[in-house]
């Protein structure tokens, strides 16, 4: 399981609390350089605690763990905590110190020099969206996302190879969680750090992580994998169960545009006779054409019943979801289910025409 | 008729003998203040560590609330002669001091301990997690913002000491407490009257002093936003 670009490993870790419980039960368990697992379960299943092991927040009972190759166990704690970053629901800023005192204080700790550490902060408020008016404003000054954020920052100080992450944004409400997401997936692409996320949020964990642990009672891990493996062949009951409905749904969301082959479709241009249309369509076994005109541009579509003459004497209907090669299947399917042709219809960023999309292509996919 | 009127007919104040008595009075209001300041600087010293104590080995906290809750309790005016008797110190500042200080324990302690408990446990784990020692964590992180509660205990001990002092004239201290003891044996209203204005005065600007330091000390609290 070991490899070389392993940053963080689990050998066979054990935690049983004093009271006999076995919170985390024989764990193996690796994160890649620059990946990011997340650990997703019910509450109570370890992952918590399993996290918390990393930075010897709580120490295992048995087995070892490794952070860049050392193991914890024979780090001084402080030393080892300053050298990861470390994220809380509760974000627990300190309410004394304001954004930049609160962003400065692992470089505090380490003994930077004043300017050093007021540059990293400055910088650290720009790489996280907070506008720069918050730096000597107090935590209860500011919104609940920008809470977050200072976390975020904060963790990020030091530019620590590691981060642990533990229901990161829990706290925050579902539109501003969606976008917190989305921004910390735009920040990880710069900052390739190596994350341990955990999160009780199946949704969330599929949007967030590289690999998926999935746990369940006793920290035990039911399968362990990448979201689209796990989604195409759950491993366990548990597992099925623990990914809900509309699994394929999930699996699609996953998918872009771009993996599968769209078909050309009956296309016809602006000046094709109606008969040429009539035959376009009845070869492709639909009543209607896609009309493109002659450098490829989309102009819409037409029913052939409409058509007398040439095509362009009917002005074509627009298809009012299109999708390009980076969108998802998911967002394929919501074009197909909102159009009237059935079908979502792929173009360029150019808008240039590219073919369509059909639901045998995407049952092709999934199945 | 000689000697003065009963203290019910005089007037309540007598210009000329604040005057005439000036030295005296500031004397006795700088005795005032010293011992004061003394006793709620020393309680605090032995209540501080107590209460780190306390937190840190929860055992401690009713034994040692209990303790001084039983030394809170004991009436003033037998704590005073009791160790006139018993401490040895004799009719002096110290043994004044003893007697101030054990007043301020149970005020001083249970605050300390509830104001290092008011922190709330989020922060505590970051600051763990972020790679704080713990005596660095106490000091930079937990010490300050357990600020307000600790000070709103010593706000408490510092106007009740100053209520205090006053008995300690009994043991030949007492600050503004020996103008009421010359009130008294003179039957004089005025070094009575003047003694009360200037303790309910020397009372309310020590805790408006405090609270401005309060204010300083924690400009990031939420009633100042």
């Amino acid at each position: 399981m070991e490899t070389t670009t392993d940053v963080i490993t689990f050998e066979r870790v054990t935690k049983r609390f004093a009271d006999g419980t076995v919170a985390v039960g024989d764990l193996t368990l690796n994160v890649a350089e620059g990946e990011t697992v997340v650990l997703v379960g019910p509450s109570g299943c370890g992952k918590t605690t399993t996290l918390r092991m990393v930075n010897r927040m709580v120490e295992p009972t048995s087995g070892r763990i490794t952070v860049a190759g050392r193991d914890v166990m024979t780090v001084d704690p402080p030393e080892l905590r300053r050298g990861i970053g470390y994220v809380i629901q509760q974000i627990g800023l300190f309410p004394h110190r304001t954004t930049a005192q609160n962003i400065a204080t692992v470089p505090q700790l380490l003994g930077w020099d004043a300017e050093r550490t007021r540059a990293r902060t400055e910088e650290l408020i720009a790489l996280v969206g907070l506008p720069p008016e918050v730096t000597d404003r107090y935590p209860h000054q500011l919104s609940g996302g920008q809470r977050q954020r200072v976390g975020v920052a904060r963790a990020l100080a030091a530019d620590p190879p590691i981060m642990l992450m533990d229901e990161p944004f829990g706290a925050v409400d579902p539109i501003v969680r969606a976008r917190l997401q989305d921004e910390f997936l735009a920040l990880q692409a710069r900052v390739r750090k190596s994350i341990i996320f955990v999160t009780h949020d199946i949704d969330e964990a599929i949007r967030m992580g590289d690999r998926i642990a999935i746990m369940s009672q006793g920290g035990v891990i039911e399968q362990f994998d990448t979201p689209a493996a796990i989604l195409a062949s759950p491993a366990s009951d548990f597992v099925v169960d623990f990914l809900g409905a509309e699994r394929g749904l999930k699996r699609l969301a996953l998918i872009p545009v771009s993996e599968v082959k769209a078909d050309p479709g009956p296309v016809v241009r602006p000046g094709d006779s109606a008969d040429r249309a009539r035959e376009v369509a009845a070869s492709m076994g639909t009543d209607w054409v896609v009309v493109v005109d002659d450098d490829r541009h989309l102009r819409g579509w037409v029913h052939v019943e409409d058509l007398r003459g040439r095509v362009d004497d009917v002005a074509p209907r627009d298809f009012s979801l299109q999708v390009n090669a980076t969108d998802s299947l998911r967002k394929a399917l919501d074009a197909m289910v909102t159009s009237r042709t059935g079908v979502a219809v792929r173009v360029s960023e150019g808008g240039r025409y590219e073919g369509i999309l059909t639901q045998d292509i995407l049952s092709r996919e999934i199945l | 008729m000689t000697g003065p009127a009963p203290l019910a007919q005089q007037s309540l104040l007598d210009w000329d003998w604040v005057t005439r008595n000036a030295g005296r009075i500031t004397d006795a209001l700088v005795q005032h203040v010293e011992l004061t300041l003394l006793a709620v600087a020393i309680g605090f010293l032995i209540a501080a560590p107590l209460a780190l104590a306390a937190v840190r080995w929860r055992r401690l906290y009713t034994p040692l609330l209990t303790f001084t809750g039983v030394l809170f309790s004991i009436p003033s005016l037998a704590l005073f002669v009791l160790l006139l008797a018993f401490a040895g110190t004799g009719l002096g500042r110290t043994t004044s001091l003893i007697g101030l200080v054990i007043y301020t324990l149970l005020i001083l302690f249970r605050n300390n301990v509830a104001g290092l408990d008011s922190v709330s446990a989020d922060v505590k784990e970051a600051a763990e997690a972020m790679g704080y020692t713990r005596a660095r964590r106490l000091l930079r992180v937990e010490a300050p913002l357990a600020l307000p509660v600790i000070m709103a205990g010593i706000r408490i001990a510092t106007v009740t000491t100053i209520g205090l002092v006053t008995i300690t004239a009994l043991i030949g201290q007492g600050g503004l407490g020996q103008l009421f003891l010359l009130g008294f044996r003179r039957t004089n209203n005025t070094p009575l009257v003047v003694g009360i204005v200037l303790s309910v005065l020397l009372a309310v600007a020590a805790d408006l002093a405090l609270v401005v330091l309060q204010r300083r000390l924690t400009p990031w609290s939420k009633e100042q936003a």
